[in-house]
Formats: C-alpha cells, structure tokens, sequence
C-alpha cells in the first residue's frame, strides 16, 4: 500500500496552505486519515494507546446496522408485493426475493444517497470553516436517517430534514460529541411536525395510493402501521366491530401477530420492522460493548413494565396488548439500540443511564398509548429523555459530590476535637 | 492480620517485554543527569557553575520557593554542563563521573530516638527529601509542612514494573530503618504500606500500617491505595514516597551518605535483554539498554509506558523513574485494511472489545508502538474511563470541569485526591485520544495557582 500512500503524498501539495486547491483541505485530509491511520505518536503523555479509535467505533456501529437495512429493503419489496396481492402472507420468504429486494434497493438507495450526501456536504463545510478535521458521527447518523424513514418520503423532504438535523442539532454546538438531540431523532421529528400530513396515515407501504387508486390493493392493506391501526382504537368501545377487527390483525395469524412484529414482516419505517434484524445489531454492540448493554436492558424493562401496567388497567382495547407484543412493534427496538444508545445524548454517567433507559422505555409505550396522535411515541420519549439526561447525570454527580463533602466535614470536625 | 482490599476496576496493559526477575549491575555510566523538570512544582535555583568538583550528595540547586530543599548529585565528578531550554529554563544538570565513588558525609542518626527536625534535616541537606510527594496537587513536599500520613506502595503494578521483592533484595534492614524516620515525620495518622494481598515482603515491618492489595493496574498507585485506605480530605495534606527511596533514607541514617540507588526494570519489546538492572539515579539510558542500537526507531521511555517520559536515545534516568521502556516508534502511517481501523486487527491489544485480541488468552502479550492509532476527537464515547479508574469520583466529568476552567467543579469532583498518573489509564483506553493526563496537570496547577 505504500504506492498509493506515494500517491497521496504526491498530491497533498496542491492541498496544503498556498496551494491551489487549499479550500479543499478537508476533503484531503479526511480521504486520507480514512485510508491510513496517520503516523502521529503519542506526546507528553501515555506512549502506547488502545488500538480503538472513533472510525472503528462507528464503523461497527454500521455494521450492527447493517441486519435491518437488508431487511428492510427486503422487507419493503415484501410489503408491496402483499399489497398489490402478487404474494400471499403463507408465501416462503424467498418467494420472489430479487423482485422484492429489487424493490426495495430502488427506493432505500436514494434515500440512503440523500442522507450522506447531504449529511457529510454540510459537514465537510463547517469543518472547512472551524478548520477541523471531519468527525466521524455522521457516517452513523447519516444511515440511521434513511432506515427511519417511511419508504415513500419525498427525497428533497430528507434533504432539508438532514440538513436542519445536521445544523441546527449538532453544528450550532459544536460539531459531533457536543449535541444535545440525537441527531438522526431530531431529523425524523422535523419531518413529523413540519410535514405532518406526509409523514403520518398510510404511506408506510410502498406506492400504496397509487395501488388504491388503480384498484390492486388487496383488502386490508391500507398502508397504515400497526401502530396506526392501533390508535385508530382508542376511544372507541371495546366491542365495536372496528376495534375488534384491528384487534384480530393482532392475533396469531394476523397481519400484526406477534411473530409476524417480531420478524419484521409487517409495513412501517425502513429499519424499524424487524426486531430480529435488531437484536442481531443489538448482540454485536453488547459484544463489542459499543452500545450500552444498561440503556438497553433498562429502557426495555421500561417499555414492558408500562405495557404491563396498561394491561392491569386495560381501560381500551390497546392497552390489553400483552407487553411482549408491544415493544416488538413500532420503532421501539430500533430506538432501545441504536438511538437510546447514542452516548452523546445519553446520560454519562453509568447510574443515569439505568434511569435514563428505563424512563425512555416507559415514556415510549405511555405516549403511544395516552396520544394516538403521536404513534410513534418512541421518538418524542427519546428526545425527552435526551432534554432530560443532564438533569439525570446533575442529580447521580451530586450525589457523589455530597458524599465527599460529608466525608470532610466529618474529618474536619475529627482534627479540630483532637 | 492487615486488611485486605479488593479493587476490580483497572486494567493490565499486557505489554510484550516484561523483565526476568533476574538482576546485574548496569555499567557505571559517564555522565549523570538531575533533571527539575522532574520534580513537579520546583522552580530550580542553581548552586553549581560548569567545572565544579561535586561529590555524592552535594547541592546543585535548590527550590525557589523551598530553599531548603536541596537536590544533589547521585555521584562524585564535575558538573559538565547546565542544559537550557527556552526562556532559559534549566532542563538538566550534567555530571560527568569520575568514578571515584567520593561522598558528601552526613551524621547518621537512629530514627527511634532522633527528633523531626534532625530527621528532616538530614534529608534535606541529603537531597533525599526531593523523593518526598505531597498530596493534593501531585507535587514536591514541603518541609514546613506536617503531613497527616505518609504513603508507600508495596509493589508496582505498572505495564513492564519492577518487582519489589527484586528492587528490596537484601535492603529490608535499610527500609525499616526508614520506615521509623518516616515515622517521626507522619501526623497522627503514621505510615501507611499498600502490599500486594500474600505478598510476605513486609510482613516484619514495624512502624507502619499494613494494608493489602488486590487487583489490576492501577492498584499500585499509592493514590489507588490512599482513596481506598484513607481518603484524602480538603484541607489535609499527605506525603508519598517510593519504597526504593525509603531504604535509601535508611541508608543515608545509618552509614551517613546519599546513595540514592536504583534497581530500575529494564524492558520493552524493543529491549534485548529484560532485566532488572541496579544503577543511579540520573544515569545515561544508554547504560541500561544492553547495547540497543536502533535509535531511530525506538523510543526510550524512562519511566512506564503511560506515565514515564520520552527521553531520546541520549536521555538520562528521571528522578523520580524506576524503568526504562524500549518501544518501537509509530510514525509510519498505518493502512486501514491491513493494520488501519478496517483491519481484523488480531495484533491489536485494546481495552474495549473492538478489536478480536480480548478474546484471546491472558497470557498474550503484545508489541504495542508509539502510534496514537487514530486522531484526537471531542469526547463521544461514554463508560469508557470508568472501569479503568478505581476512584469514587467521575472521571469525565472532572476532566471536563478542567477543560471549563470550572474551579469550584473540580474542587467538588475531587481533584485533590488525584495525580495524573491516576488518569494514566484512562488516556490509554480513550477512544477520542485525550491527552487526559496533562489534562489533570494543568487542573492540579490552576487549582494550586488559585488558592496560592
């Protein structure tokens, strides 16, 4: 590799300061420290370093994504074939599987096109203007965007939504490491409020409109998530004949049967279908201890207790579900590992981030239930909790703080009896 | 019985290298080096010129703000030199040997009956009070004033240490003899040895108290030992000193003359021959490297691998140091699918589980260079710090109220229990390169500049 190392090397004087293409330093800089792990040595400090560095982490991170994006592009072939009645629900899954993941690349590649395109554009120019290097957050951020997505989401949308996330959530602060909001959350709920109409109903199966309106949607589809078809419940009697059709989609069998949530077999965002995709992204950053295993377990004992408190009231039809039900659907498990987990935004601190997932995980499912204008309870629940995660380390270091100082008074008082 | 305490945070940097317990006496160097940098907080006043005679244990310069404290040469000659730096900063002293073994004499004293002052004397006028550190603020001693307790750890837990049973081979006698004039010095609280849990090395020492240790790196830092046996408060003060040093006070009490040895731990992957090698304090490197001849690539590290010093092939023993580590130098860059950060990385040792090596066997040891493996980043990574630092205090958080210039934060988060060799792991493991060390340097003088 030392030719192409020549190479660059051979180029970088047109980069550096006075040469013609100075503007583009970053742009060098960036290729290069991506290609080779500089020769810097360590200073006036350790002489030897771990062999982790951030490139490595969020790298892994990709990977642990990499699960729920091939599924959901399959997936989302899956659900339009469902729709449009080319395929049965007892069909094998690898029925047509070109057809499908056909489909689906042709859609999630331009998305996942726009994120990074954009994402690392304006990157790139606040770090031509700062004079920094590149940080590496936004390779994570930028394919946690897409796969949040509902399929059909109008491209120039995704481009202003990563853009506003980019800037107004991470650059204003400082660049990556110094953002408040998870990043990738921020995007998603730009879209929710300023789009409204476009991001919520019945757009989460591909083409569904166009379906419906050419006569080919099969009888039930209605692009709707399950979370939708849920909410739709609420207020209602619980022997109204429309509430115990939704609640039969739930049963073994239906539509929404827990096997078919768990699997990912059912419309909704890119990535947030397969709780199996997710678990397999989960195992991967508990095994590399990338990803918190404490905000995980926690916000997922959160989720299941709520649900299990809304079984005990049970007041409608939707807080009958039982829990186990609950957290396999919706964006619940994509946010549990890969947005709850965000260390930037978490809570620091290894006590506040027990109650910083359980609190999530229990937000989530109560704002689902309580506002079934907000469906997506999750991402509010998150990005509450990621407002809230200062506050929750201030109270877990004041505590420390407090014990030390008890510990000196009581040694102050010793010297001065003595 | 002593007590005995378990700490399971830390890590042992599994370095390839590891000195044989066997010991030889390295060659008598030419010229000897007493670097004030060495000693944190002295702000050096010379007493010598170029071509002056000096012998074992003459002054060659004392602290400004302690004139007392005395530093001496380690050995009879002339002061060849006085390297500068900038803004004419004395960065060393130079003596060059005449191997005549001539020695300044001092009273010698039994510490049982002698009083502080003239134990404290002695040690000053010696120079052997410049091994003395104080806590807080992780800097010289001063004299004036009455520490709580003093603390010495029993054993090095550093990546590629010495070990003590070899460093204190046939000086126990010396060391006890220590131990009491530390004695006399210590406040209420006495003297304190931090031991390694069944190690017997110290079981007759009388005159202090014994505690034992078990655990990882960084277990053997005296600052691990005071957290865990008798936290520092605000407004307590504390003295540390190596146990080596301890001896060569019962030497200096009982023969009258400084002899301030050192049975340094001599390794690295680099290093020929690992060993542990008896020499002096301030001797050449080059006498303790067994004729290692690549200089251009190897860095020469007095000191351990994540606290000593960069000291260059010409380089000189630190003071205060007790290895000498060989490394390959890491400036060449590093391509990202064979040994970059895409690489599957089997030669990589790191603390986080990225890499495959943690499933590896413990035994495994590795050739780590100098290279930082990735370039310095705002902090991102959280829970990294923690399980590497055996302190009840947050570690990030403290070093973020530094960055922030926050007095009052650090003052809270307790800065003043530590040093930054404390810190000396979590810069090893820090994902976004952190200088954390010098990071708690400048806290620790920012701190002390503020309270004058």
């Amino acid at each position: 590799m030392k030719a192409l190392h020549n190479i660059l090397d051979s180029i970088r004087p047109h980069f550096e300061e006075g040469g013609k293409l100075s503007k583009f330093w970053v742009v060098y800089d960036s290729l290069e420290t991506f290609a080779f792990t500089p020769g810097h040595t360590n200073k006036n400090g350790v002489h030897v370093r771990d062999g982790v560095d951030l490139k490595r982490t969020m790298f892994l991170v990709i990977l642990a994504l990499v699960p729920a994006l091939l599924f959901g592009t399959w997936n989302q072939g899956h659900q339009y074939l469902l729709s449009i009645g080319d395929i049965s629900l007892a069909d094998p899954w690898n029925h047509m599987i070109w057809d499908k993941l056909l489909i689906g690349a042709w859609k999630v590649l331009p998305l996942v096109v726009v994120s990074y395109g954009v994402g690392l554009g304006i990157e790139f120019l606040f770090a031509g203007m700062r004079n920094h290097s590149i940080n590496e957050g936004f390779l994570v951020s930028g394919m946690l965007i897409p796969l949040i997505m509902p399929i059909d989401v109008p491209l120039w949308m995704v481009a202003v939504a990563v853009a506003f996330a980019v800037i107004i959530a991470k650059e204003v602060f400082g660049g990556t490491g110094m953002n408040i909001l998870n990043v990738a959350l921020t995007a998603r709920a730009f879209l929710f409020f300023a789009y409204p109409k476009q991001l919520s109903g019945e757009i989460w199966i591909h083409e569904v409109a166009t379906s419906k309106a050419d006569g080919l949607l099969v009888d039930g589809y209605t692009g709707a998530t399950a979370l939708g078809h849920l909410a739709s419940t609420v207020g209602k009697p619980m022997m109204d004949a429309d509430v115990t059709t939704v609640m039969g989609m739930f049963q073994p069998g239906g539509m929404f049967s827990f096997s078919n949530a768990f699997l990912g077999l059912i419309p909704g965002s890119i990535g947030e279908t397969s709780a199996l995709a997710i678990l397999i992204g989960a195992a991967l950053l508990i095994w590399t201890g990338i990803g918190s295993w404490k905000v995980m377990s926690s916000f997922l004992a959160g989720g299941l207790v709520m649900a299990f408190l809304f079984n005990l009231m049970g007041m409608n039809a939707y807080m009958t579900l039982p829990p186990i039900h609950q957290v396999v659907m919706g964006g619940f498990m994509f946010g549990m590992v890969f947005m709850a987990t965000d260390p930037v935004s978490a809570s620091q601190t290894e006590r506040g981030k027990w109650i910083y997932g359980f609190l999530g995980g229990f937000l989530s499912i109560m704002i689902r239930v309580f506002n079934p204008a907000y469906p997506e309870g999750v991402m509010m629940a998150i990005l509450f909790m990621n407002v809230m995660a200062p506050l929750i380390d201030h109270y877990v270091i004041q505590g420390n703080v407090s014990k030390r100082e008890k510990r000196a008074t009581l040694a102050a008082e010793l010297r001065a009896t003595a | 019985m002593s007590r005995t305490i378990r700490i399971r945070k830390g890590a042992n940097i599994r370095l390839k290298g590891r000195p044989s317990s066997s010991i030889v006496d390295a060659p008598k160097a030419a010229v000897y080096a007493v670097q004030p940098p060495d000693f944190t907080g002295v702000i050096p006043k010379l007493r010598v010129k170029e071509g002056d005679a000096v012998k074992a244990g003459s002054p060659l310069f004392f602290s400004k703000d302690n004139p007392s404290v005395l530093f001496t040469s380690p050995t009879s000659g002339v002061v060849k030199s006085v390297v500068r730096g900038e803004k004419r900063k004395i960065l060393a002293v130079l003596i060059e040997a005449n191997q005549r073994g001539e020695a300044e004499s001092f009273a010698t004293l039994d510490p049982k009956t002698a009083d502080r002052t003239a134990i404290l004397g002695a040690m000053l006028n010696s120079g052997l009070f410049a091994f003395v550190q104080q806590r807080p603020f992780a800097i010289a001693a001063d004299p004036a004033d009455h520490p709580r307790s003093i603390h010495i750890s029993g054993f090095n837990s550093a990546p590629l240490a010495p070990e003590m049973s070899v460093v204190l081979e046939g000086r126990m006698a010396d060391f006890q003899t220590g131990i009491y004039a530390l004695g006399q010095l210590a406040g209420k609280q006495g003297v304190h040895i931090g031991v390694r849990s069944g190690d017997r090395l110290f079981a007759d020492i009388k005159g202090a108290e014994l505690t034992q240790f078990e655990g990882p790196h960084p277990t053997g830092n005296v600052g691990v030992q005071i957290h865990h046996a008798a936290p520092l408060n605000k407004g307590e003060t504390l003295w540390t000193m190596h146990a080596e040093d301890v001896a060569n006070l019962g030497v200096l009490l009982s023969q009258g003359s400084y002899q301030p040895t050192r049975v340094v731990g001599a390794g690295g992957s680099e290093h020929p021959k690992p060993q542990h090698m008896r020499t002096l304090v301030g001797s050449a490197l080059s006498t303790l490297v067994a004729g290692h001849s690549d200089t251009e690539n190897t860095r020469y590290i007095s000191g351990d691998p994540l606290t000593g010093t960069d000291a260059g092939a010409a380089g000189y023993l630190g003071s205060l140091h007790h290895q000498v580590c060989l490394l390959p130098e890491g400036n060449q860059p590093k391509f990202l699918l064979t040994d970059g950060w895409l690489s599957p990385g089997l030669n990589k040792f790191s603390l986080s589980r990225s890499y495959p090596t943690w499933l590896m066997p413990k035994s495994k040891e590795f050739t780590m260079d100098t290279n930082s493996n990735g370039e310095e980043r705002a902090f991102v990574v959280t829970g990294q710090y923690e399980p590497v630092f055996p302190f009840d205090i947050y570690p990030v958080q403290l070093i973020k109220s530094i960055m922030a210039n926050d007095i009052d934060g650090m003052e809270k988060l307790g800065i003043y229990e530590v040093a930054p060799e404390d810190f000396a792991l979590c810069e090893y493991a820090c994902t976004s390169k952190i200088a954390v060390q010098k990071v708690v340097r400048d806290g620790l003088d920012m701190l002390k500049k503020e309270l004058g």
